[in-house]
């Protein structure tokens, strides 16, 4: 079985701080991906490397077969890379199925034969809004949403590209426990219809119930990588980041 | 064309001493662009403004220019830190400085010239102090004082934001404000009192560049369009911020101004810096020293 | 209820049709050169809005896309006179059928050229940080005016001549040169009111909607940002050259510093702002309102007291009311529904 995702031996610097040192990552069609680390251990500069919001300086990117080196984030999203923002990046001046209506316009319609009527978009929109349970509000703006209900815009937007791949970064922070079980039972739902969802997150109960597998960097290195329940029981993984 | 050695040598020793002035112009906008992200084209307007005030009084009163701008520091300081507060209240709060912040300025720089259309008039006016005349001669050098002394002063003025900015404690929490402000919170710094100190200050170091370009040359109301494209010019060559940059590139564009008037006329010298910045940015959008 | 794209335009051509037989009606040389401006800053202020409003980047060199219209026209003109200076025989025969060339030409030209410098603009300058493309827009009207200043060709600093001749034929009717432009110039206006309309409910509009909401989200979302903006510095720097265009013909007499004016730059950032920039009907507004208030104020008072209460009142709207007259209406409005 081919990889999904393959990630490289990529570096990233900004200025003389190395920010990811020689990463390397595979992830397989339909997996479920746990990505941890301590705060500024580079997992979001990896995630903007993966999506073309960064440009690595040493190293590749590709995915489904194909190197996306070089591509800039709008091309990545078209070959099916989508992301959810650490912090929720709405269409401010936009409502919110307006807000799902750019990424079917811009990415799901440059695929062949898909969304050309009109009505066809308008259903879209609404679908996903209801997948998410935003539905009554699809006429609001963004402001008038809350905590938990923005990171689900931000989902169903990422989700809106039809992607084969969802980022999903730290999507449940500052959240209470049942909205993250809201969050959790969403990312499970979309990775049954087939999707990979890599899921960055400091919670460690969401990461181990949802993960199939766990990576951690600790300073731009992965220092562990495997089965959830043998990661967290890696000394060194205990030393650098638990054992805190 | 048979360029004279003697031409040559007077030529960028008037673009040097242009090139300190220039310096000093850009020094508040390397502060308010460079470190706070402001971008406050209206800094020509309080640039202008300073030279009236050094014009109005000199010429009411026989006080001297460079004396005048020292007294008027606390002034434009008070004016920059009121402009500040209404530019965040309005703008940087509501995260509309993209759009209307600029649209702001645009309007500040705007009205200044107007009113000073309004009350001074087009004619170009001039000051007067006993330094505006002679020169001093070294070998084939020719160095007017009118222009010697500004350096000077601009020099001066400059080595002190140099020492202000790295030295003091607010100093320092200025450059940090753009970079960091979870770290100023820290410190138990207020970024935006922090920032209103810097952006009074900018303002202040306008007004003094003002009274020395009323010195050097003289002054009507839309002379300050020029200096846009000079400052930002400077400000972007010198690497946004890095004050020894802001000195170099201030130099480097002093001369080149120099050269082209001296060989080519003077008519050329405004898209020499205008060119200066449209090349800078297209190509070297991090300055000179940038990476 | 939406008005689609076809529609909205047969009522402008029938506003439009009503706008140039009132004036032909009244027929008074002054009418028609006061509304020539008022036409020619609705043109200005609405291409200003598609990269401004729609799309957050601001231009400060509208005067320079404006005279670069303007001199491309004078650059034509100029050229028929020397025909025979540079040319003989057939091939200048030949050019001498083609020219003079007739405004619509010369407006297309006019935009192609602004359009290009648009696009040149955007290029160097979008890849940076927002506002290095503002910054740039600045310098680009200082460079182009000491260009023109220098160049002879166009007259140099003393500005060039063109005479305007007396009235036009058109199928065996004869029109007032006058009426002529000003007409034109309703055309240019009701042309770019409905390209900016018919922008605003497309997908480019949505587009350009995401750049100024967030860019880094619009390419998360697909949008090659760059692109965009691409397209809308082309838009609007093509609809301001071809506002210029004309203009040597109506006011006969073109210099740098009138074509180069500071009262462009301004007016075409105070017009929308003071109107709202969200959607079309804010340049229009802010337009005409600015627009006439000015035409009567240069009567009354001095133009400079004119510029400056523009200022003040571009100062004070962007402060106090962040979405113009427009915005201060919607929020009536709400107000007024639920007491």
């Amino acid at each position: 079985m081919t990889a999904l995702l393959h990630v490289d031996n990529i570096t990233k610097r900004f200025g003389g701080f190395v920010a990811l040192d020689g990463i390397d990552l595979e992830v397989q069609p339909g997996e479920r991906l746990g990505l941890i680390g301590p705060n500024g251990s580079g997992k979001s500069t990896l995630v903007n490397c993966i999506c073309g919001t960064l440009q690595n300086e040493s190293g590749s990117v590709s995915f489904d077969g194909q190197t996306v080196d070089g591509l800039a984030a709008h091309e990545r999203t078209h070959r099916g890379i989508a992301r959810s923002f650490q912090l929720p990046r709405p269409f401010h001046s936009m409502s919110l199925a307006d807000n799902l209506r750019i990424p079917l316009l811009y990415t799901v319609r440059t695929r062949e034969g898909m969304l050309h009527a009109h009505s066809d978009l308008n259903a879209r929109c609404h679908e996903l809004l209801e997948m998410v349970g935003l539905a009554k509000k699809a006429r609001q703006l963004p402001r008038d949403l809350t905590q938990v209900e923005m990171r689900k815009l931000e989902l169903a937007r990422a989700m809106a590209a039809e992607p084969k791949l969802l980022i999903a970064d730290e999507s449940m922070a500052g959240l209470s426990h049942s909205e993250i079980e809201d969050i959790l039972a969403l990312l499970v739902r979309l990775n049954e219809r087939g999707i990979t969802v890599i899921l960055i997150e400091h919670i460690m109960s969401a990461v181990m119930s949802f993960s199939q597998r766990l990576a951690v960097l600790v300073s731009g290195k992965k220092i562990a990588d495997g089965k959830p329940e043998d990661v967290v029981r890696n000394p060194e993984v205990v030393r650098a980041y638990l054992g805190q | 064309m048979d360029i004279s050695f003697d031409l040559l040598i007077n030529a960028i020793a008037a673009g040097l001493l242009l090139g300190g002035f220039y310096a000093a112009v850009t020094a508040g906008v390397s502060i308010s662009f460079g470190m706070l992200d402001i971008v406050n084209i209206a800094h020509p307007g309080f640039v202008i403004l300073g030279s009236y005030l050094a014009y109005f009084i000199n010429i009411n009163y026989g006080v001297d220019p460079i004396l005048v701008s020292i007294l008027m520091l606390p002034v434009f300081y008070a004016l920059g830190a009121l402009v500040y507060q209404v530019y965040y209240l309005s703008f940087e709060k509501r995260g509309q400085e993209a759009l209307r912040g600029l649209a702001f300025f645009f309007g500040l720089l705007f009205v200044t010239e107007v009113s000073l259309i309004l009350v001074f008039g087009v004619d170009y006016r001039y000051v007067e102090a006993v330094y505006i005349g002679p020169s001093i001669h070294i070998g084939l050098v020719d160095l007017p004082l009118r222009m010697l002394v500004p350096c000077v002063a601009a020099l001066t003025l400059f080595g002190a934001i140099e020492l202000f900015i790295t030295r003091t404690f607010t100093g320092r929490a200025i450059m940090a404000v753009s970079q960091d402000q979870l770290a100023l919170q820290l410190m138990a710094a207020d970024p935006i009192r922090i920032k209103r100190i810097a952006f009074g200050l900018s303002i202040a170091i306008a007004a003094v560049a003002g009274a020395l370009l009323i010195i050097i040359q003289p002054v009507e109301p839309s002379v300050g369009r020029e200096y846009i494209g000079r400052i930002f010019a400077i400000c972007v060559l010198g690497g946004l911020g890095s004050m020894p940059g802001t000195l170099i590139a201030a130099m480097l564009l002093g001369v080149v101004e120099s050269l082209t008037a001296t060989f080519y006329g003077p008519s050329w010298a405004p898209a020499v810096s205008f060119g200066f910045l449209l090349l800078t940015l297209a190509f070297r959008p991090a300055g000179l020293f940038g990476r | 209820m939406r008005v689609n794209t076809t529609k909205f335009a047969f009522i402008t051509i029938a506003v439009g049709a009503a706008v140039m037989a009132f004036a032909h009606w009244f027929n008074v040389d002054y009418l028609y050169f006061a509304s020539y401006t008022i036409l020619q800053f609705i043109v200005l202020a609405t291409a200003w809005n598609i990269l401004g409003g729609y799309c957050g980047y601001v231009n400060f060199g509208s005067a320079a896309f404006f005279a670069m219209g303007a001199y491309s026209s004078v650059a034509l003109h100029k050229f028929d006179t020397l025909i025979d200076h540079w040319f003989s025989g057939s091939f200048a025969a030949i050019l001498h059928a083609v020219f003079p060339l007739p405004i619509p030409i010369l407006i297309l030209f006019g935009a192609i050229v602004s359009g290009i410098a648009g696009f040149g603009m955007g290029y160097l300058t979008l890849r940076l940080r927002g506002s290095f493309f503002a910054i740039a827009t600045l310098a680009l009207a200082v460079v182009l005016q000491t260009l023109v200043v220098n160049w002879e060709y166009v007259g140099g600093s003393r500005g060039a001549y063109i005479i305007r001749p007396e009235s036009i034929e058109f199928a065996g009717i004869t029109i007032n040169y006058i009426e002529y432009l000003f007409g034109l110039m309703l055309l240019l206006a009701m042309i770019s009111l409905v390209t900016a309309r018919a922008i605003e409910h497309s997908q480019l509009g949505f587009g350009f909607a995401t750049i100024r909401d967030d860019e880094l989200a619009a390419e998360a979302c697909g949008v090659p940002t760059l692109r965009v903006k691409l397209i809308a510095t082309t838009i609007s720097g093509a609809f301001m050259g071809m506002a210029g265009a004309p203009f040597p013909y109506y006011i006969g007499y073109l210099q740098p510093s009138s074509a180069f004016g500071l009262e462009y730059a301004v007016n075409s950032i105070a017009m929308p702002m003071i109107g709202g920039t969200t959607s079309w009907v804010g340049p229009l507004v802010g337009a005409i309102l600015l627009g006439s208030a000015q035409q009567y104020a240069t009567v009354t008072i001095s133009s400079a007291v004119n510029l400056l209460i523009v200022g003040l009142m571009l100062v004070g709207f962007v402060i106090i009311a962040p979405n113009g007259l427009i915005g201060l209406v919607q929020g009536w409005r709400r107000a007024w529904r639920k007491p």
